[in-house]
This record gives structure tokens, C-alpha cells and sequence, in this order.
């Protein structure tokens, strides 16, 4: 019944519509002010551009201002001042260019509005101006690619010997993450073709910086010291974004990709920062990857390096939680696989190694 | 003059033919290029409608995530799930079709094709394009293509939904997504279809602009509207094979197991024997023409908002040649700024330091078009036409989209940047409202030549204020969401608290959305209303100087009844200083206007006599 009320109310208002549409267009010639080349319209348009650009500064200055805080993310990172140096420097700039040529276009229409017996000026060019207005523009931008290019280059640059390692597998849909280990710093390697239900990452078991690799279910990372996150996929491309870190780095299957950073802040301190206990960082994905592409999403920890390295030091070794593996170790390392994936506690034998 | 002498005789010969098409000869299977333009013209809009529908139906999900929209379910089945929730696949097949119908169908065919089929004759002085036959092949092949897109709304699996770029491996594997199915093969049949038209058209408009212009009409005299076309066109038919190599080689890895893009993948429990394959080879060769596109999409749009600003701000436009030259090294730029899309897909950041410098140079010509209209503007007389208030606006958008491509196309802020909903405010403002604009802005100023009547301006300006408004409401908030670090193509943000604090700016988002879409059901009435029952246009209504006016109101076959006019001077003599008019349109001779000829001009008196001569030897020929 509502329903059709509605459309009822719909099907009137179109029948006004039209109705007052006719009328005017009758009226109008009556008048005859439908031959008029410029009629009163005029006036009223560039009445409105004016107060159109009124009102929309007055919006975008006033939601800028007072939503500051909440369009605007802390940063968690080395890099982050000097990628939002780049944006706040750009902003800067285009910011005054945005309002600048706006506001021209908006008073010129308006003050050169059409007047009746009024003519344009014939002024076809001005080479002066003309490369005054190409050549600013140039250098500004050279200034920007300059600062980027700084940025850029800092960011990307090589990560140092002694950077915590740590992979990150993007897959339909979630995050995996793997810890080179507490005996070997070294990540084990891996082939796709031997990824099955429990082997999710396609560990090599013939490689033997693979048995003390582990699997957390967060993302644990310490404070204050360089991180190189190496990337992969191994279903469709994912991408790896941080936002509280600036870090973004496409997860793509078959090329594995790297992105180094430094966090700054640990979980606690945003918490305290943001007055919000529940606060959590996260990884989550802007490759569009499928049906859960919107919910890819992994806790970061962020700890001081003392908590970080207590915290790795409990991780249980994959192998260790999947012993059934065992068999797909070569027999003369399956001894070391054991030791090294804790699996037999044995101190001397670790010693001597 | 030998060209120009044949062309006469060609034209007077298809003259001839004129009165005795059918209806199929003359509506359907037209070779005429001011038919084929309308064809277009309908089409584009067709698509407008199904492409703005489809946004409309994504906005509610992302703005009214809990609403129960089980009322849709009559129109989209079993795409409603049982909560009355739209399905997540589904959602991102509707943001994949609208990318792919609103960049190719509307903004590249409805526009160009539109406008570059319907002027270039007419304003270049030419009584056809170079071969109206391969004109109604490119309509009917984008015809065909526009069935096939259309189809693949309405199959089981769902059309393609991997994103309008449709990067492989998602794109390559059904597995992945239902819609990398049959879908996705209807939308690499469709695109193949659409290169082809593209291609047949481009070859064409080339060809005309170079070849047939009238008399007179060198390229320094053009409108500036046939340069847009022209090295729209130019643009188009460098990047656009490349395009379909990348679909061919993808159609071979989808079909034919090669490896092109495929590595390492293990998906739905067992490993795929593809090896060696480089996904990020597809995003170079895509964005090969992607980027380009853009300008492809973006430079028609440009051209036509500089003739009408000119004629209604009653000056001629500033800079003819600084214009010329800006998009001429912005097409050039254009193809060498591509891979800005890919500064975090993995590649070498060295190469992400070249195109970040390349990309930035092309805000430059970009600037000093910006600069060139407002200086147009400054001190003019101007008649706020539809037409007029379409390419303000387009010129705002122009400014505001333009410069957060200065953001983006810095590599180290686009780290933070890219995929968020800033880069969807981004290329909707520049690329999406501002062609959407331009395409407005030239229906409502050759409407008049296209149909012979006027469209209503009150409802134009009704429709104007309305949209104008609607774009930056829906556009504008996104800068905000974007900067929070909302990621795109997300079919709900519920699961993030950080990402959950602009649902009340969403929710705004889609009502905007669905008012600026309703708006312009206005258009569709004062469009379908005024080709029927339209005020009876004048020869010349805009009092405008290129030749299209110079046509009978409604030309018929060949354009002009008579001889083609020779044209004297450059389109833009508005409120020359001295004529009594404020308008001198191409055609007047230098020796009809002495009292407002510049010194230099009456130095070409003495040529046009001369020429002259010549014009009679051509008469001559023909009288026997």
C-alpha cells in the first residue's frame, strides 16, 4: 500500500513538473523572451556562480578546519614525517593555486557578466605572460619532485644487514606471516608447488633454515628497529597496506616484493595518544583480490624490543606444531631439524652445533 | 588545390545520392557522419544510464551498509542474498562495470564519437568524412561491442569483476572470482570489438583533418576543437593496439594455458603449472593505454569547452597557439607517465623516480590551459548559454581533479595514497566530471546543428546548477575519506574501527550520488522533448565564426548545398575592434572587413585575390 502511495506521489509530482515546464514555456512566448539573445538568465547564473563559490569555500574551509583530527591518521614510523612533509608541503602549494584559480573563475564570470551594448576585449595573446605562467609552474614542480624525489629515494633504499626480517603472504583472504626464527636468522625457502592445507606457506623441508621458521597469527615487530618486510602472494596480487606506518607494497605471486621501515611507536603509546584503549594497528589489503578483498585484515603488535624478543623466544616452531612433517625432512637432517625446531630439547647437542 | 578540387566533385557526387536512401540507409546502416555522430550520441547516452545505475546501486551499499535492499531483488536476483544484503561479488562486479562502461563506452565513444564524427566535417569545411563506410563499420562495430558488454550483465556467473584495470592473475582465474568466468570472456570479446571501432574511427578522423580541409583551412586556422579531436585520434590509435595485445596474451592464459602473466599460484588446493609468467607485465602493457586514455577521454573535452568559452565570453581565446602546443606535449607526456599507476606494484623504485619527474612536468601544459581560459574570461562579455555554465564548470573540475594529480603522481605521498578513495575523488573530478562535462557542454551547443532546434534553457540551467552542485557533493568528501586511508573497492569498511569513522560522510556521499544521477533525468526530458517539440533553431544561434554554422540549419548529405565556403581567417575573431558584429566568422574575407582588419591582415587582401583566380578555374572545370 505504501508503495503505492509513492509512486502515486512520484507519478503527481512528474504531471506538476511538466505542467509548470508547459506553462513557462507558454508564457515565455507570450512574452516573447524566448528570442531574447541574452535575457534576464544571464544575470542569475552569474548571481549563482558567485554565491556557488561562496558557500563551497565556506564548506571546505569549515570541514577542513574542524574535522582536522579526523581525516588526518597519526604516524607510526621512521618514514611517515617525510611522506607527510611531501603531502602537507603539496597541499600547501596546490591549496593556494586551487583557491586562487577558482576564485577567478568564479569573479570573472561574474564581473564580466554580459552588458548589454558591451563588448569582449580583443586580446589574443600576451607572449610575456604566457611564459611567465608556464614557467612558474615549472619551477614549483621542480621543487616538488625534489622533496619526492628525496623522500622516495630515503624510503626505498636498500635495508641495513641487520634489519629484522619478517614475510608477509598475501592469500584469498588473509595475511600469513612467518619469523625467520630464534635459532638461524634466516628464512627457509619455499616453493608453491609444495603448499597444502597444513604447509600453507609451501616450506622446503630440504632446507634447513626452514626447520625454525614459526607462524604467528599476529604481526609482532619491535620498536625502534629497522624492519624489512618481504612480500608475496600465492594466489592473485594483494597489497600490503599500513596506513599508521606509510607502508604500502603490492603482494604479487611469482615476484615477491620488500618494503623496509622503522616503527616508532609501540601499540600502547597510540593507544595513549589516540585516548583509545581498544586501538590496534593492522595490515590490510588494496589490490582488489575477490569476494573478501574488503576483509583482509591482520593485527599488528607493535612492543618495545625487550617485549618483542620475549614474545619470539615463546613462538613454537612450525615443524614443532606439525611433526607429521618430519618424514619430508632428508634423513641425515632430521636430527637437526628436531633440535632446531624444538622439538628435542637438547642443550649439548645445540652447543656443539 | 588539386585536393581540394577533387573533393568538391566527390562531395556534389554523394550529394546526389542523398534522396534516395531508406530508412535503413539513412537511420540504421548510415554512412552520413552527422547520423553515425547521433548514433553515438544515443548510444553514449544509453550507457551514461545503465553506468550511472550501476554506481547508484554500489553507493547504497557503501552508504547504507545495514539497509535491508530486498526490494532490489525484481531487479537483481540472486544477487541479493538472503539477509537482503548485496553479494560481495556481485559488489565488486558493479564497480568493475562502471569503470569499463563509463571510461570506454561513455566518455571514449559517446563523446568522441560523438563530437569528432559530428564536427570534423563540418568545422574543417568537408562535405563527409575520408571513408563513411569505415565510419558505419567503427559505429557498428562499437555496436556490437556495446551487445556483448550488455550481455555479460546478465549471466550466471556475473559479469567481469576484477576491477576495470582486470589485473591478472584475478582476472585469469575463475577460481578466483566468479566473475573471471564467462564473464570476463564476454568483456575481453567486447574490448577487442570496442579496439576495433576505435581504430576504424581513428584512422578516419586522421585522415579527414589531414587530408580535407576546405580551402584555406590550414592547420593554424583550425578550431581548436578538430586539434583536440585531432590528436585525440593521433592518441588513440598509438595506444590502443597495445591494449589489445594485453588482452590477447591474457585470453591466451585464460584459454590456451600460456603463462604470460601467470607464476607460482596456488589456488582453490592445488598448485598451477604456470611458471615464469609477470603479472606486472600486464600493468605496464594496460597502463600503456590506460594512461593515455585519460587524455583520450579528457583532450575532446578541453577542445570543445575552448569553443564555446570563446564564442560566449565573445573574445577569442587566449593563446590559440600556447593551446595548440599545451596539447600537443600533453599527448606526447601522455605516454610516458604510465607506470605512476605502478609505484608500489614491485617495480624497480628507480623507474618510479623517472615517471614521478616525467609525470609532474605534464601538469605544466596542463597549468597554462587553466591559466589560457581564465584569461579568456577576464574582461569578456560573456552569455551564460548551458553550454557556457557546462564548460565553467568543466573548468572548475579541470582545476580542482587536476591538482590532486600532484599528489598522486608523487611517488613517495602515493605510497600513502594509492587505492584509497583519494585517487577515486582524484580521476572522478579530472577525468570522469570534467569529460562528463564537456560531453554535456557539446550537446547543448551543437544540439541546434544536430537536430535544428533549440534544447530549453531554463531547463538547462536547472540541470546545470543541479549536477554541478551533485559532483562536487559526492566528489569533493571522498579527498577526506581517501586521506583516512579508506582503500578502494571495499564492499563495506565494518571491520575496521579506524576505517569506520566517516560512515555519516558515506551515507552523504550516496545521497548525493543518487540526487546528481536523478538530476539528470531533467536532461534526458529537455533532450528527447526539444529534438521533437524544440524551438526552431536559427542558422547560427550562437553567433559563433566556424564553419558548422555556415550550414543550412539542418544540413543534409554533403553538408553544404553549394560550394564548400573557403575560409579566410582564424575562428576566433570575437569583438575584433573596428566591425560593427562582435563576431567575424571563418569564412568573410579579409577584404569584406577592412575597418577592423589588423595591419598584417591587409597585407592577405592581396592574396585572397589571387586565390580567387584560382577558385574560378575550379569553377570552370566543373561546369563541363
Amino acid at each position: 500500500m505504501f508503495k503505492v502511495i509513492i509512486a502515486i506521489g512520484v507519478v503527481l509530482l512528474v504531471i506538476i513538473l511538466l505542467t509548470l515546464f508547459r506553462i513557462g514555456t507558454l508564457v515565455n512566448v507570450v512574452k516573447g523572451t524566448n528570442k531574447e539573445k541574452v535575457g534576464s538568465s544571464n544575470k542569475i547564473n552569474a548571481g549563482l556562480l558567485l554565491l556557488f563559490m561562496f558557500v563551497a569555500f565556506g564548506l571546505f574551509f569549515w570541514y577542513s578546519i574542524v574535522y582536522f583530527d579526523d581525516y588526518t591518521l597519526p604516524q607510526a614510523s621512521e618514514h611517515a614525517s617525510s611522506v607527510d612533509f611531501a603531502f602537507w608541503l603539496t597541499m600547501g602549494l596546490t591549496g593556494v593555486v586551487f583557491v586562487v584559480t577558482n576564485v577567478l573563475l568564479f569573479i570573472f564570470s561574474f564581473k564580466y557578466q554580459h552588458k548589454e551594448g558591451g563588448r569582449g576585449k580583443f586580446y589574443p595573446d600576451n607572449t610575456k605572460l604566457e611564459i611567465l605562467w608556464t614557467v612558474v609552474p615549472a619551477i614549483t614542480l621542480a621543487g616538488l619532485v625534489l622533496t619526492g624525489l628525496s623522500a622516495w629515494n630515503n624510503i626505498t633504499s636498500k635495508a641495513s644487514d641487520d634489519a629484522e626480517v619478517v614475510e608477509v603472504m598475501g592469500y584469498q583472504f588473509a595475511w600469513g606471516v612467518r619469523y625467520p626464527g630464534n635459532k638461524d636468522a634466516e628464512l627457509g625457502a619455499y616453493d608453491y608447488r609444495l603448499i597444502d592445507a597444513s604447509n600453507q606457506f609451501g616450506i622446503d623441508l630440504t632446507d634447513e633454515n626452514s626447520y625454525d621458521d614459526f607462524m604467528p597469527l599476529e604481526l609482532h615487530l619491535p620498536k625502534g628497529k629497522e624492519v624489512l618486510m618481504k612480500i608475496r602472494a600465492r594466489d592473485v596480487i594483494h597489497s600490503v597496506f599500513m596506513p599508521h606506518f606509510r607502508v604500502k607494497m603490492d603482494a604479487v605471486p611469482g615476484m615477491p616484493t620488500h618494503f623496509k621501515f622503522t616503527p616508532n611507536k609501540t601499540t600502547q603509546e597510540m593507544r595513549d595518544e589516540l585516548g583509545d584503549p581498544e586501538f590496534d594497528y593492522f595490515i590490510t589489503c588494496t589490490e582488489i583480490c575477490g569476494r573478501g578483498h574488503f576483509s583482509m585484515k591482520l593485527k599488528v603488535v607493535i612492543e618495545e624490543p625487550e617485549a618483542y624478543e620475549a614474545w619470539k623466544a615463546e613462538q613454537p616452531t612450525w615443524l614443532k606444531l606439525n611433526e607429521d612433517y618430519l618424514e619430508k625432512v632428508p634423513a641425515e637432517k632430521r636430527e637437526l631439524a628436531k633440535i632446531k625446531a624444538g622439538i628435542e630439547d637438547n642443550t649439548e647437542t645445540e652447543a656443539s652445533l | 588545390m588539386a585536393t581540394a578540387d577533387i573533393h568538391i566533385t566527390e562531395g556534389e557526387h554523394d550529394h546526389d545520392h542523398d534522396h534516395h536512401g531508406n530508412f535503413w540507409t539513412t537511420y540504421v546502416f548510415s554512412t552520413d557522419h552527422k547520423m553515425i555522430a547521433k548514433q553515438y550520441l544515443i548510444t553514449g547516452i544509453f550507457w551514461a544510464l545503465i553506468g550511472g545505475t550501476l554506481s547508484v546501486i554500489f553507493r547504497l551499499q557503501l552508504g547504507f551498509p545495514d539497509a535491508d535492499i530486498s526490494w532490489l531483488k525484481p531487479l537483481l536476483g540472486k544477487w541479493i542474498t538472503e539477509q537482503g544484503k548485496l553479494d560481495p561479488e556481485f559488489y565488486l562486479a558493479l564497480v568493475t562495470m562502471h569503470g569499463t562502461i563509463m571510461v570506454f563506452f561513455v566518455l571514449t565513444a559517446g563523446l568522441s564519437g560523438t563530437f569528432s564524427n559530428f564536427l570534423i566535417p563540418l568545422q574543417i569545411g568537408a562535405r563527409d568524412m575520408a571513408s563513411g563506410f569505415m565510419n558505419m563499420l567503427s559505429y557498428w562495430a562499437f555496436a556490437l561491442s556495446s551487445v556483448v558488454m550488455f550481455v555479460s550483465l546478465f549471466i550466471e556467473t556475473g559479469p567481469a569483476s576484477g576491477g576495470w584495470v582486470i589485473y591478472p592473475p584475478l582476472s585469469a582465474l575463475p577460481q578466483a572470482v566468479s566473475g573471471s568466468g564467462l564473464g570476463m570472456t564476454l568483456w575481453l570479446v567486447a574490448m577487442a570489438l570496442f579496439i576495433v571501432s576505435q581504430l576504424l574511427g581513428g584512422v578516419n578522423y586522421i585522415a579527414t583533418v589531414i587530408n580535407m580541409r576546405t580551402h584555406g583551412m590550414s592547420f593554424s586556422k583550425l578550431p581548436l576543437t578538430i586539434w583536440a579531436f585531432f590528436l585525440t585520434a593521433v592518441i588513440g590509435l598509438l595506444s590502443f593496439p597495445v591494449l589489445l595485445s594485453a588482452a590477447l596474451l591474457l585470453i591466451f592464459d585464460r584459454s590456451f594455458g600460456t603463462s604470460f602473466y601467470l607464476s607460482d599460484i596456488y589456488i582453490g588446493g592445488e598448485a598451477l603449472p604456470n611458471q615464469g609468467g609477470s603479472p606486472i607485465l600486464f600493468q605496464h602493457l594496460f597502463w600503456f593505454l590506460g594512461h593515455p586514455e585519460v587524455y583520450i577521454v579528457l583532450l575532446p573535452a578541453l577542445g570543445i569547452t575552448s569553443e564555446v568559452v570563446a564564442t560566449n565570453s565573445r573574445k577569442p581565446i587566449f593563446g590559440y597557439k600556447a593551446m595548440i602546443g599545451s596539447m600537443l606535449f600533453i599527448a606526447i607526456l601522455s605516454f610516458v607517465v604510465w607506470a605512476h599507476h605502478m609505484f608500489v606494484s614491485g617495480m624497480n623504485p628507480f623507474l618510479g623516480s623517472v615517471f614521478m619527474l616525467l609525470t609532474l612536468i605534464i601538469a605544466v601544459p596542463s597549468a597554462v590551459k587553466v591559466f589560457n581560459y581564465l584569461t579568456t574570461l577576464w574582461r569578456g562579455n560573456i552569455r551564460f548559454t548551458p553550454a557556457m555554465l557546462f564548460a565553467i564548470g568543466l573548468v572548475s573540475f579541470f582545476i580542482s581533479g587536476g591538482l590532486t594529480g600532484i599528489f598522486l603522481g608523487n611517488s613517495a605521498i602515493d605510497i600513502q595514497l594509492h587505492d584509497t578513495y583519494f585517487v577515486v575523488a582524484h580521476f572522478h573530478l579530472v577525468m570522469g566530471s570534467a569529460s562528463f562535462f564537456g560531453m554535456l557542454c557539446g550537446v547543448y551547443h551543437w544540439f541546434p546543428k544536430m537536430f535544428g532546434r533549440m534544447m530549453d534553457n531554463r531547463l538547462g540551467y536547472i540541470h546545470f546548477w543541479l549536477t554541478f552542485v551533485g559532483v562536487y557533493m559526492v566528489f569533493f568528501p571522498m579527498h577526506y575519506i581517501g586521506i583516512a586511508g579508506y582503500p578502494r573497492r571495499y564492499y563495506s569498511f565494518t571491520n575496521f574501527d579506524t576505517l569506520n569513522s566517516f560512515s555519516d560522510l558515506n551515507m552523504f556521499v550516496s545521497i548525493a550520488a543518487i540526487f546528481t544521477f536523478t538530476a539528470q533525468l531533467v536532461f534526458l526530458f529537455n533532450f528527447f522533448h526539444s529534438i521533437w517539440r524544440g524551438r526552431k533553431a536559427t542558422a547560427n544561434p550562437w553567433e559563433s565564426n566556424t564553419l558548422e554554422w555556415t550550414t543550412p540549419v539542418v544540413p543534409g548529405h554533403g553538408n553544404w548545398p553549394g560550394e564548400i565556403p573557403k575560409v579566410y581567417r582564424w575562428p576566433y575573431d570575437y569583438s575584433k575592434p573596428g566591425s560593427k558584429e562582435d563576431f567575424i566568422p571563418q569564412h568573410i574575407p579579409f577584404s569584406m572587413t577592412p575597418e577592423s582588419n589588423l595591419p598584417h591582415e591587409n597585407e592577405m587582401i592581396k592574396l585572397e585575390k589571387e586565390e580567387d583566380v584560382n577558385v574560378v578555374v575550379v569553377d570552370d572545370k566543373k561546369g563541363h
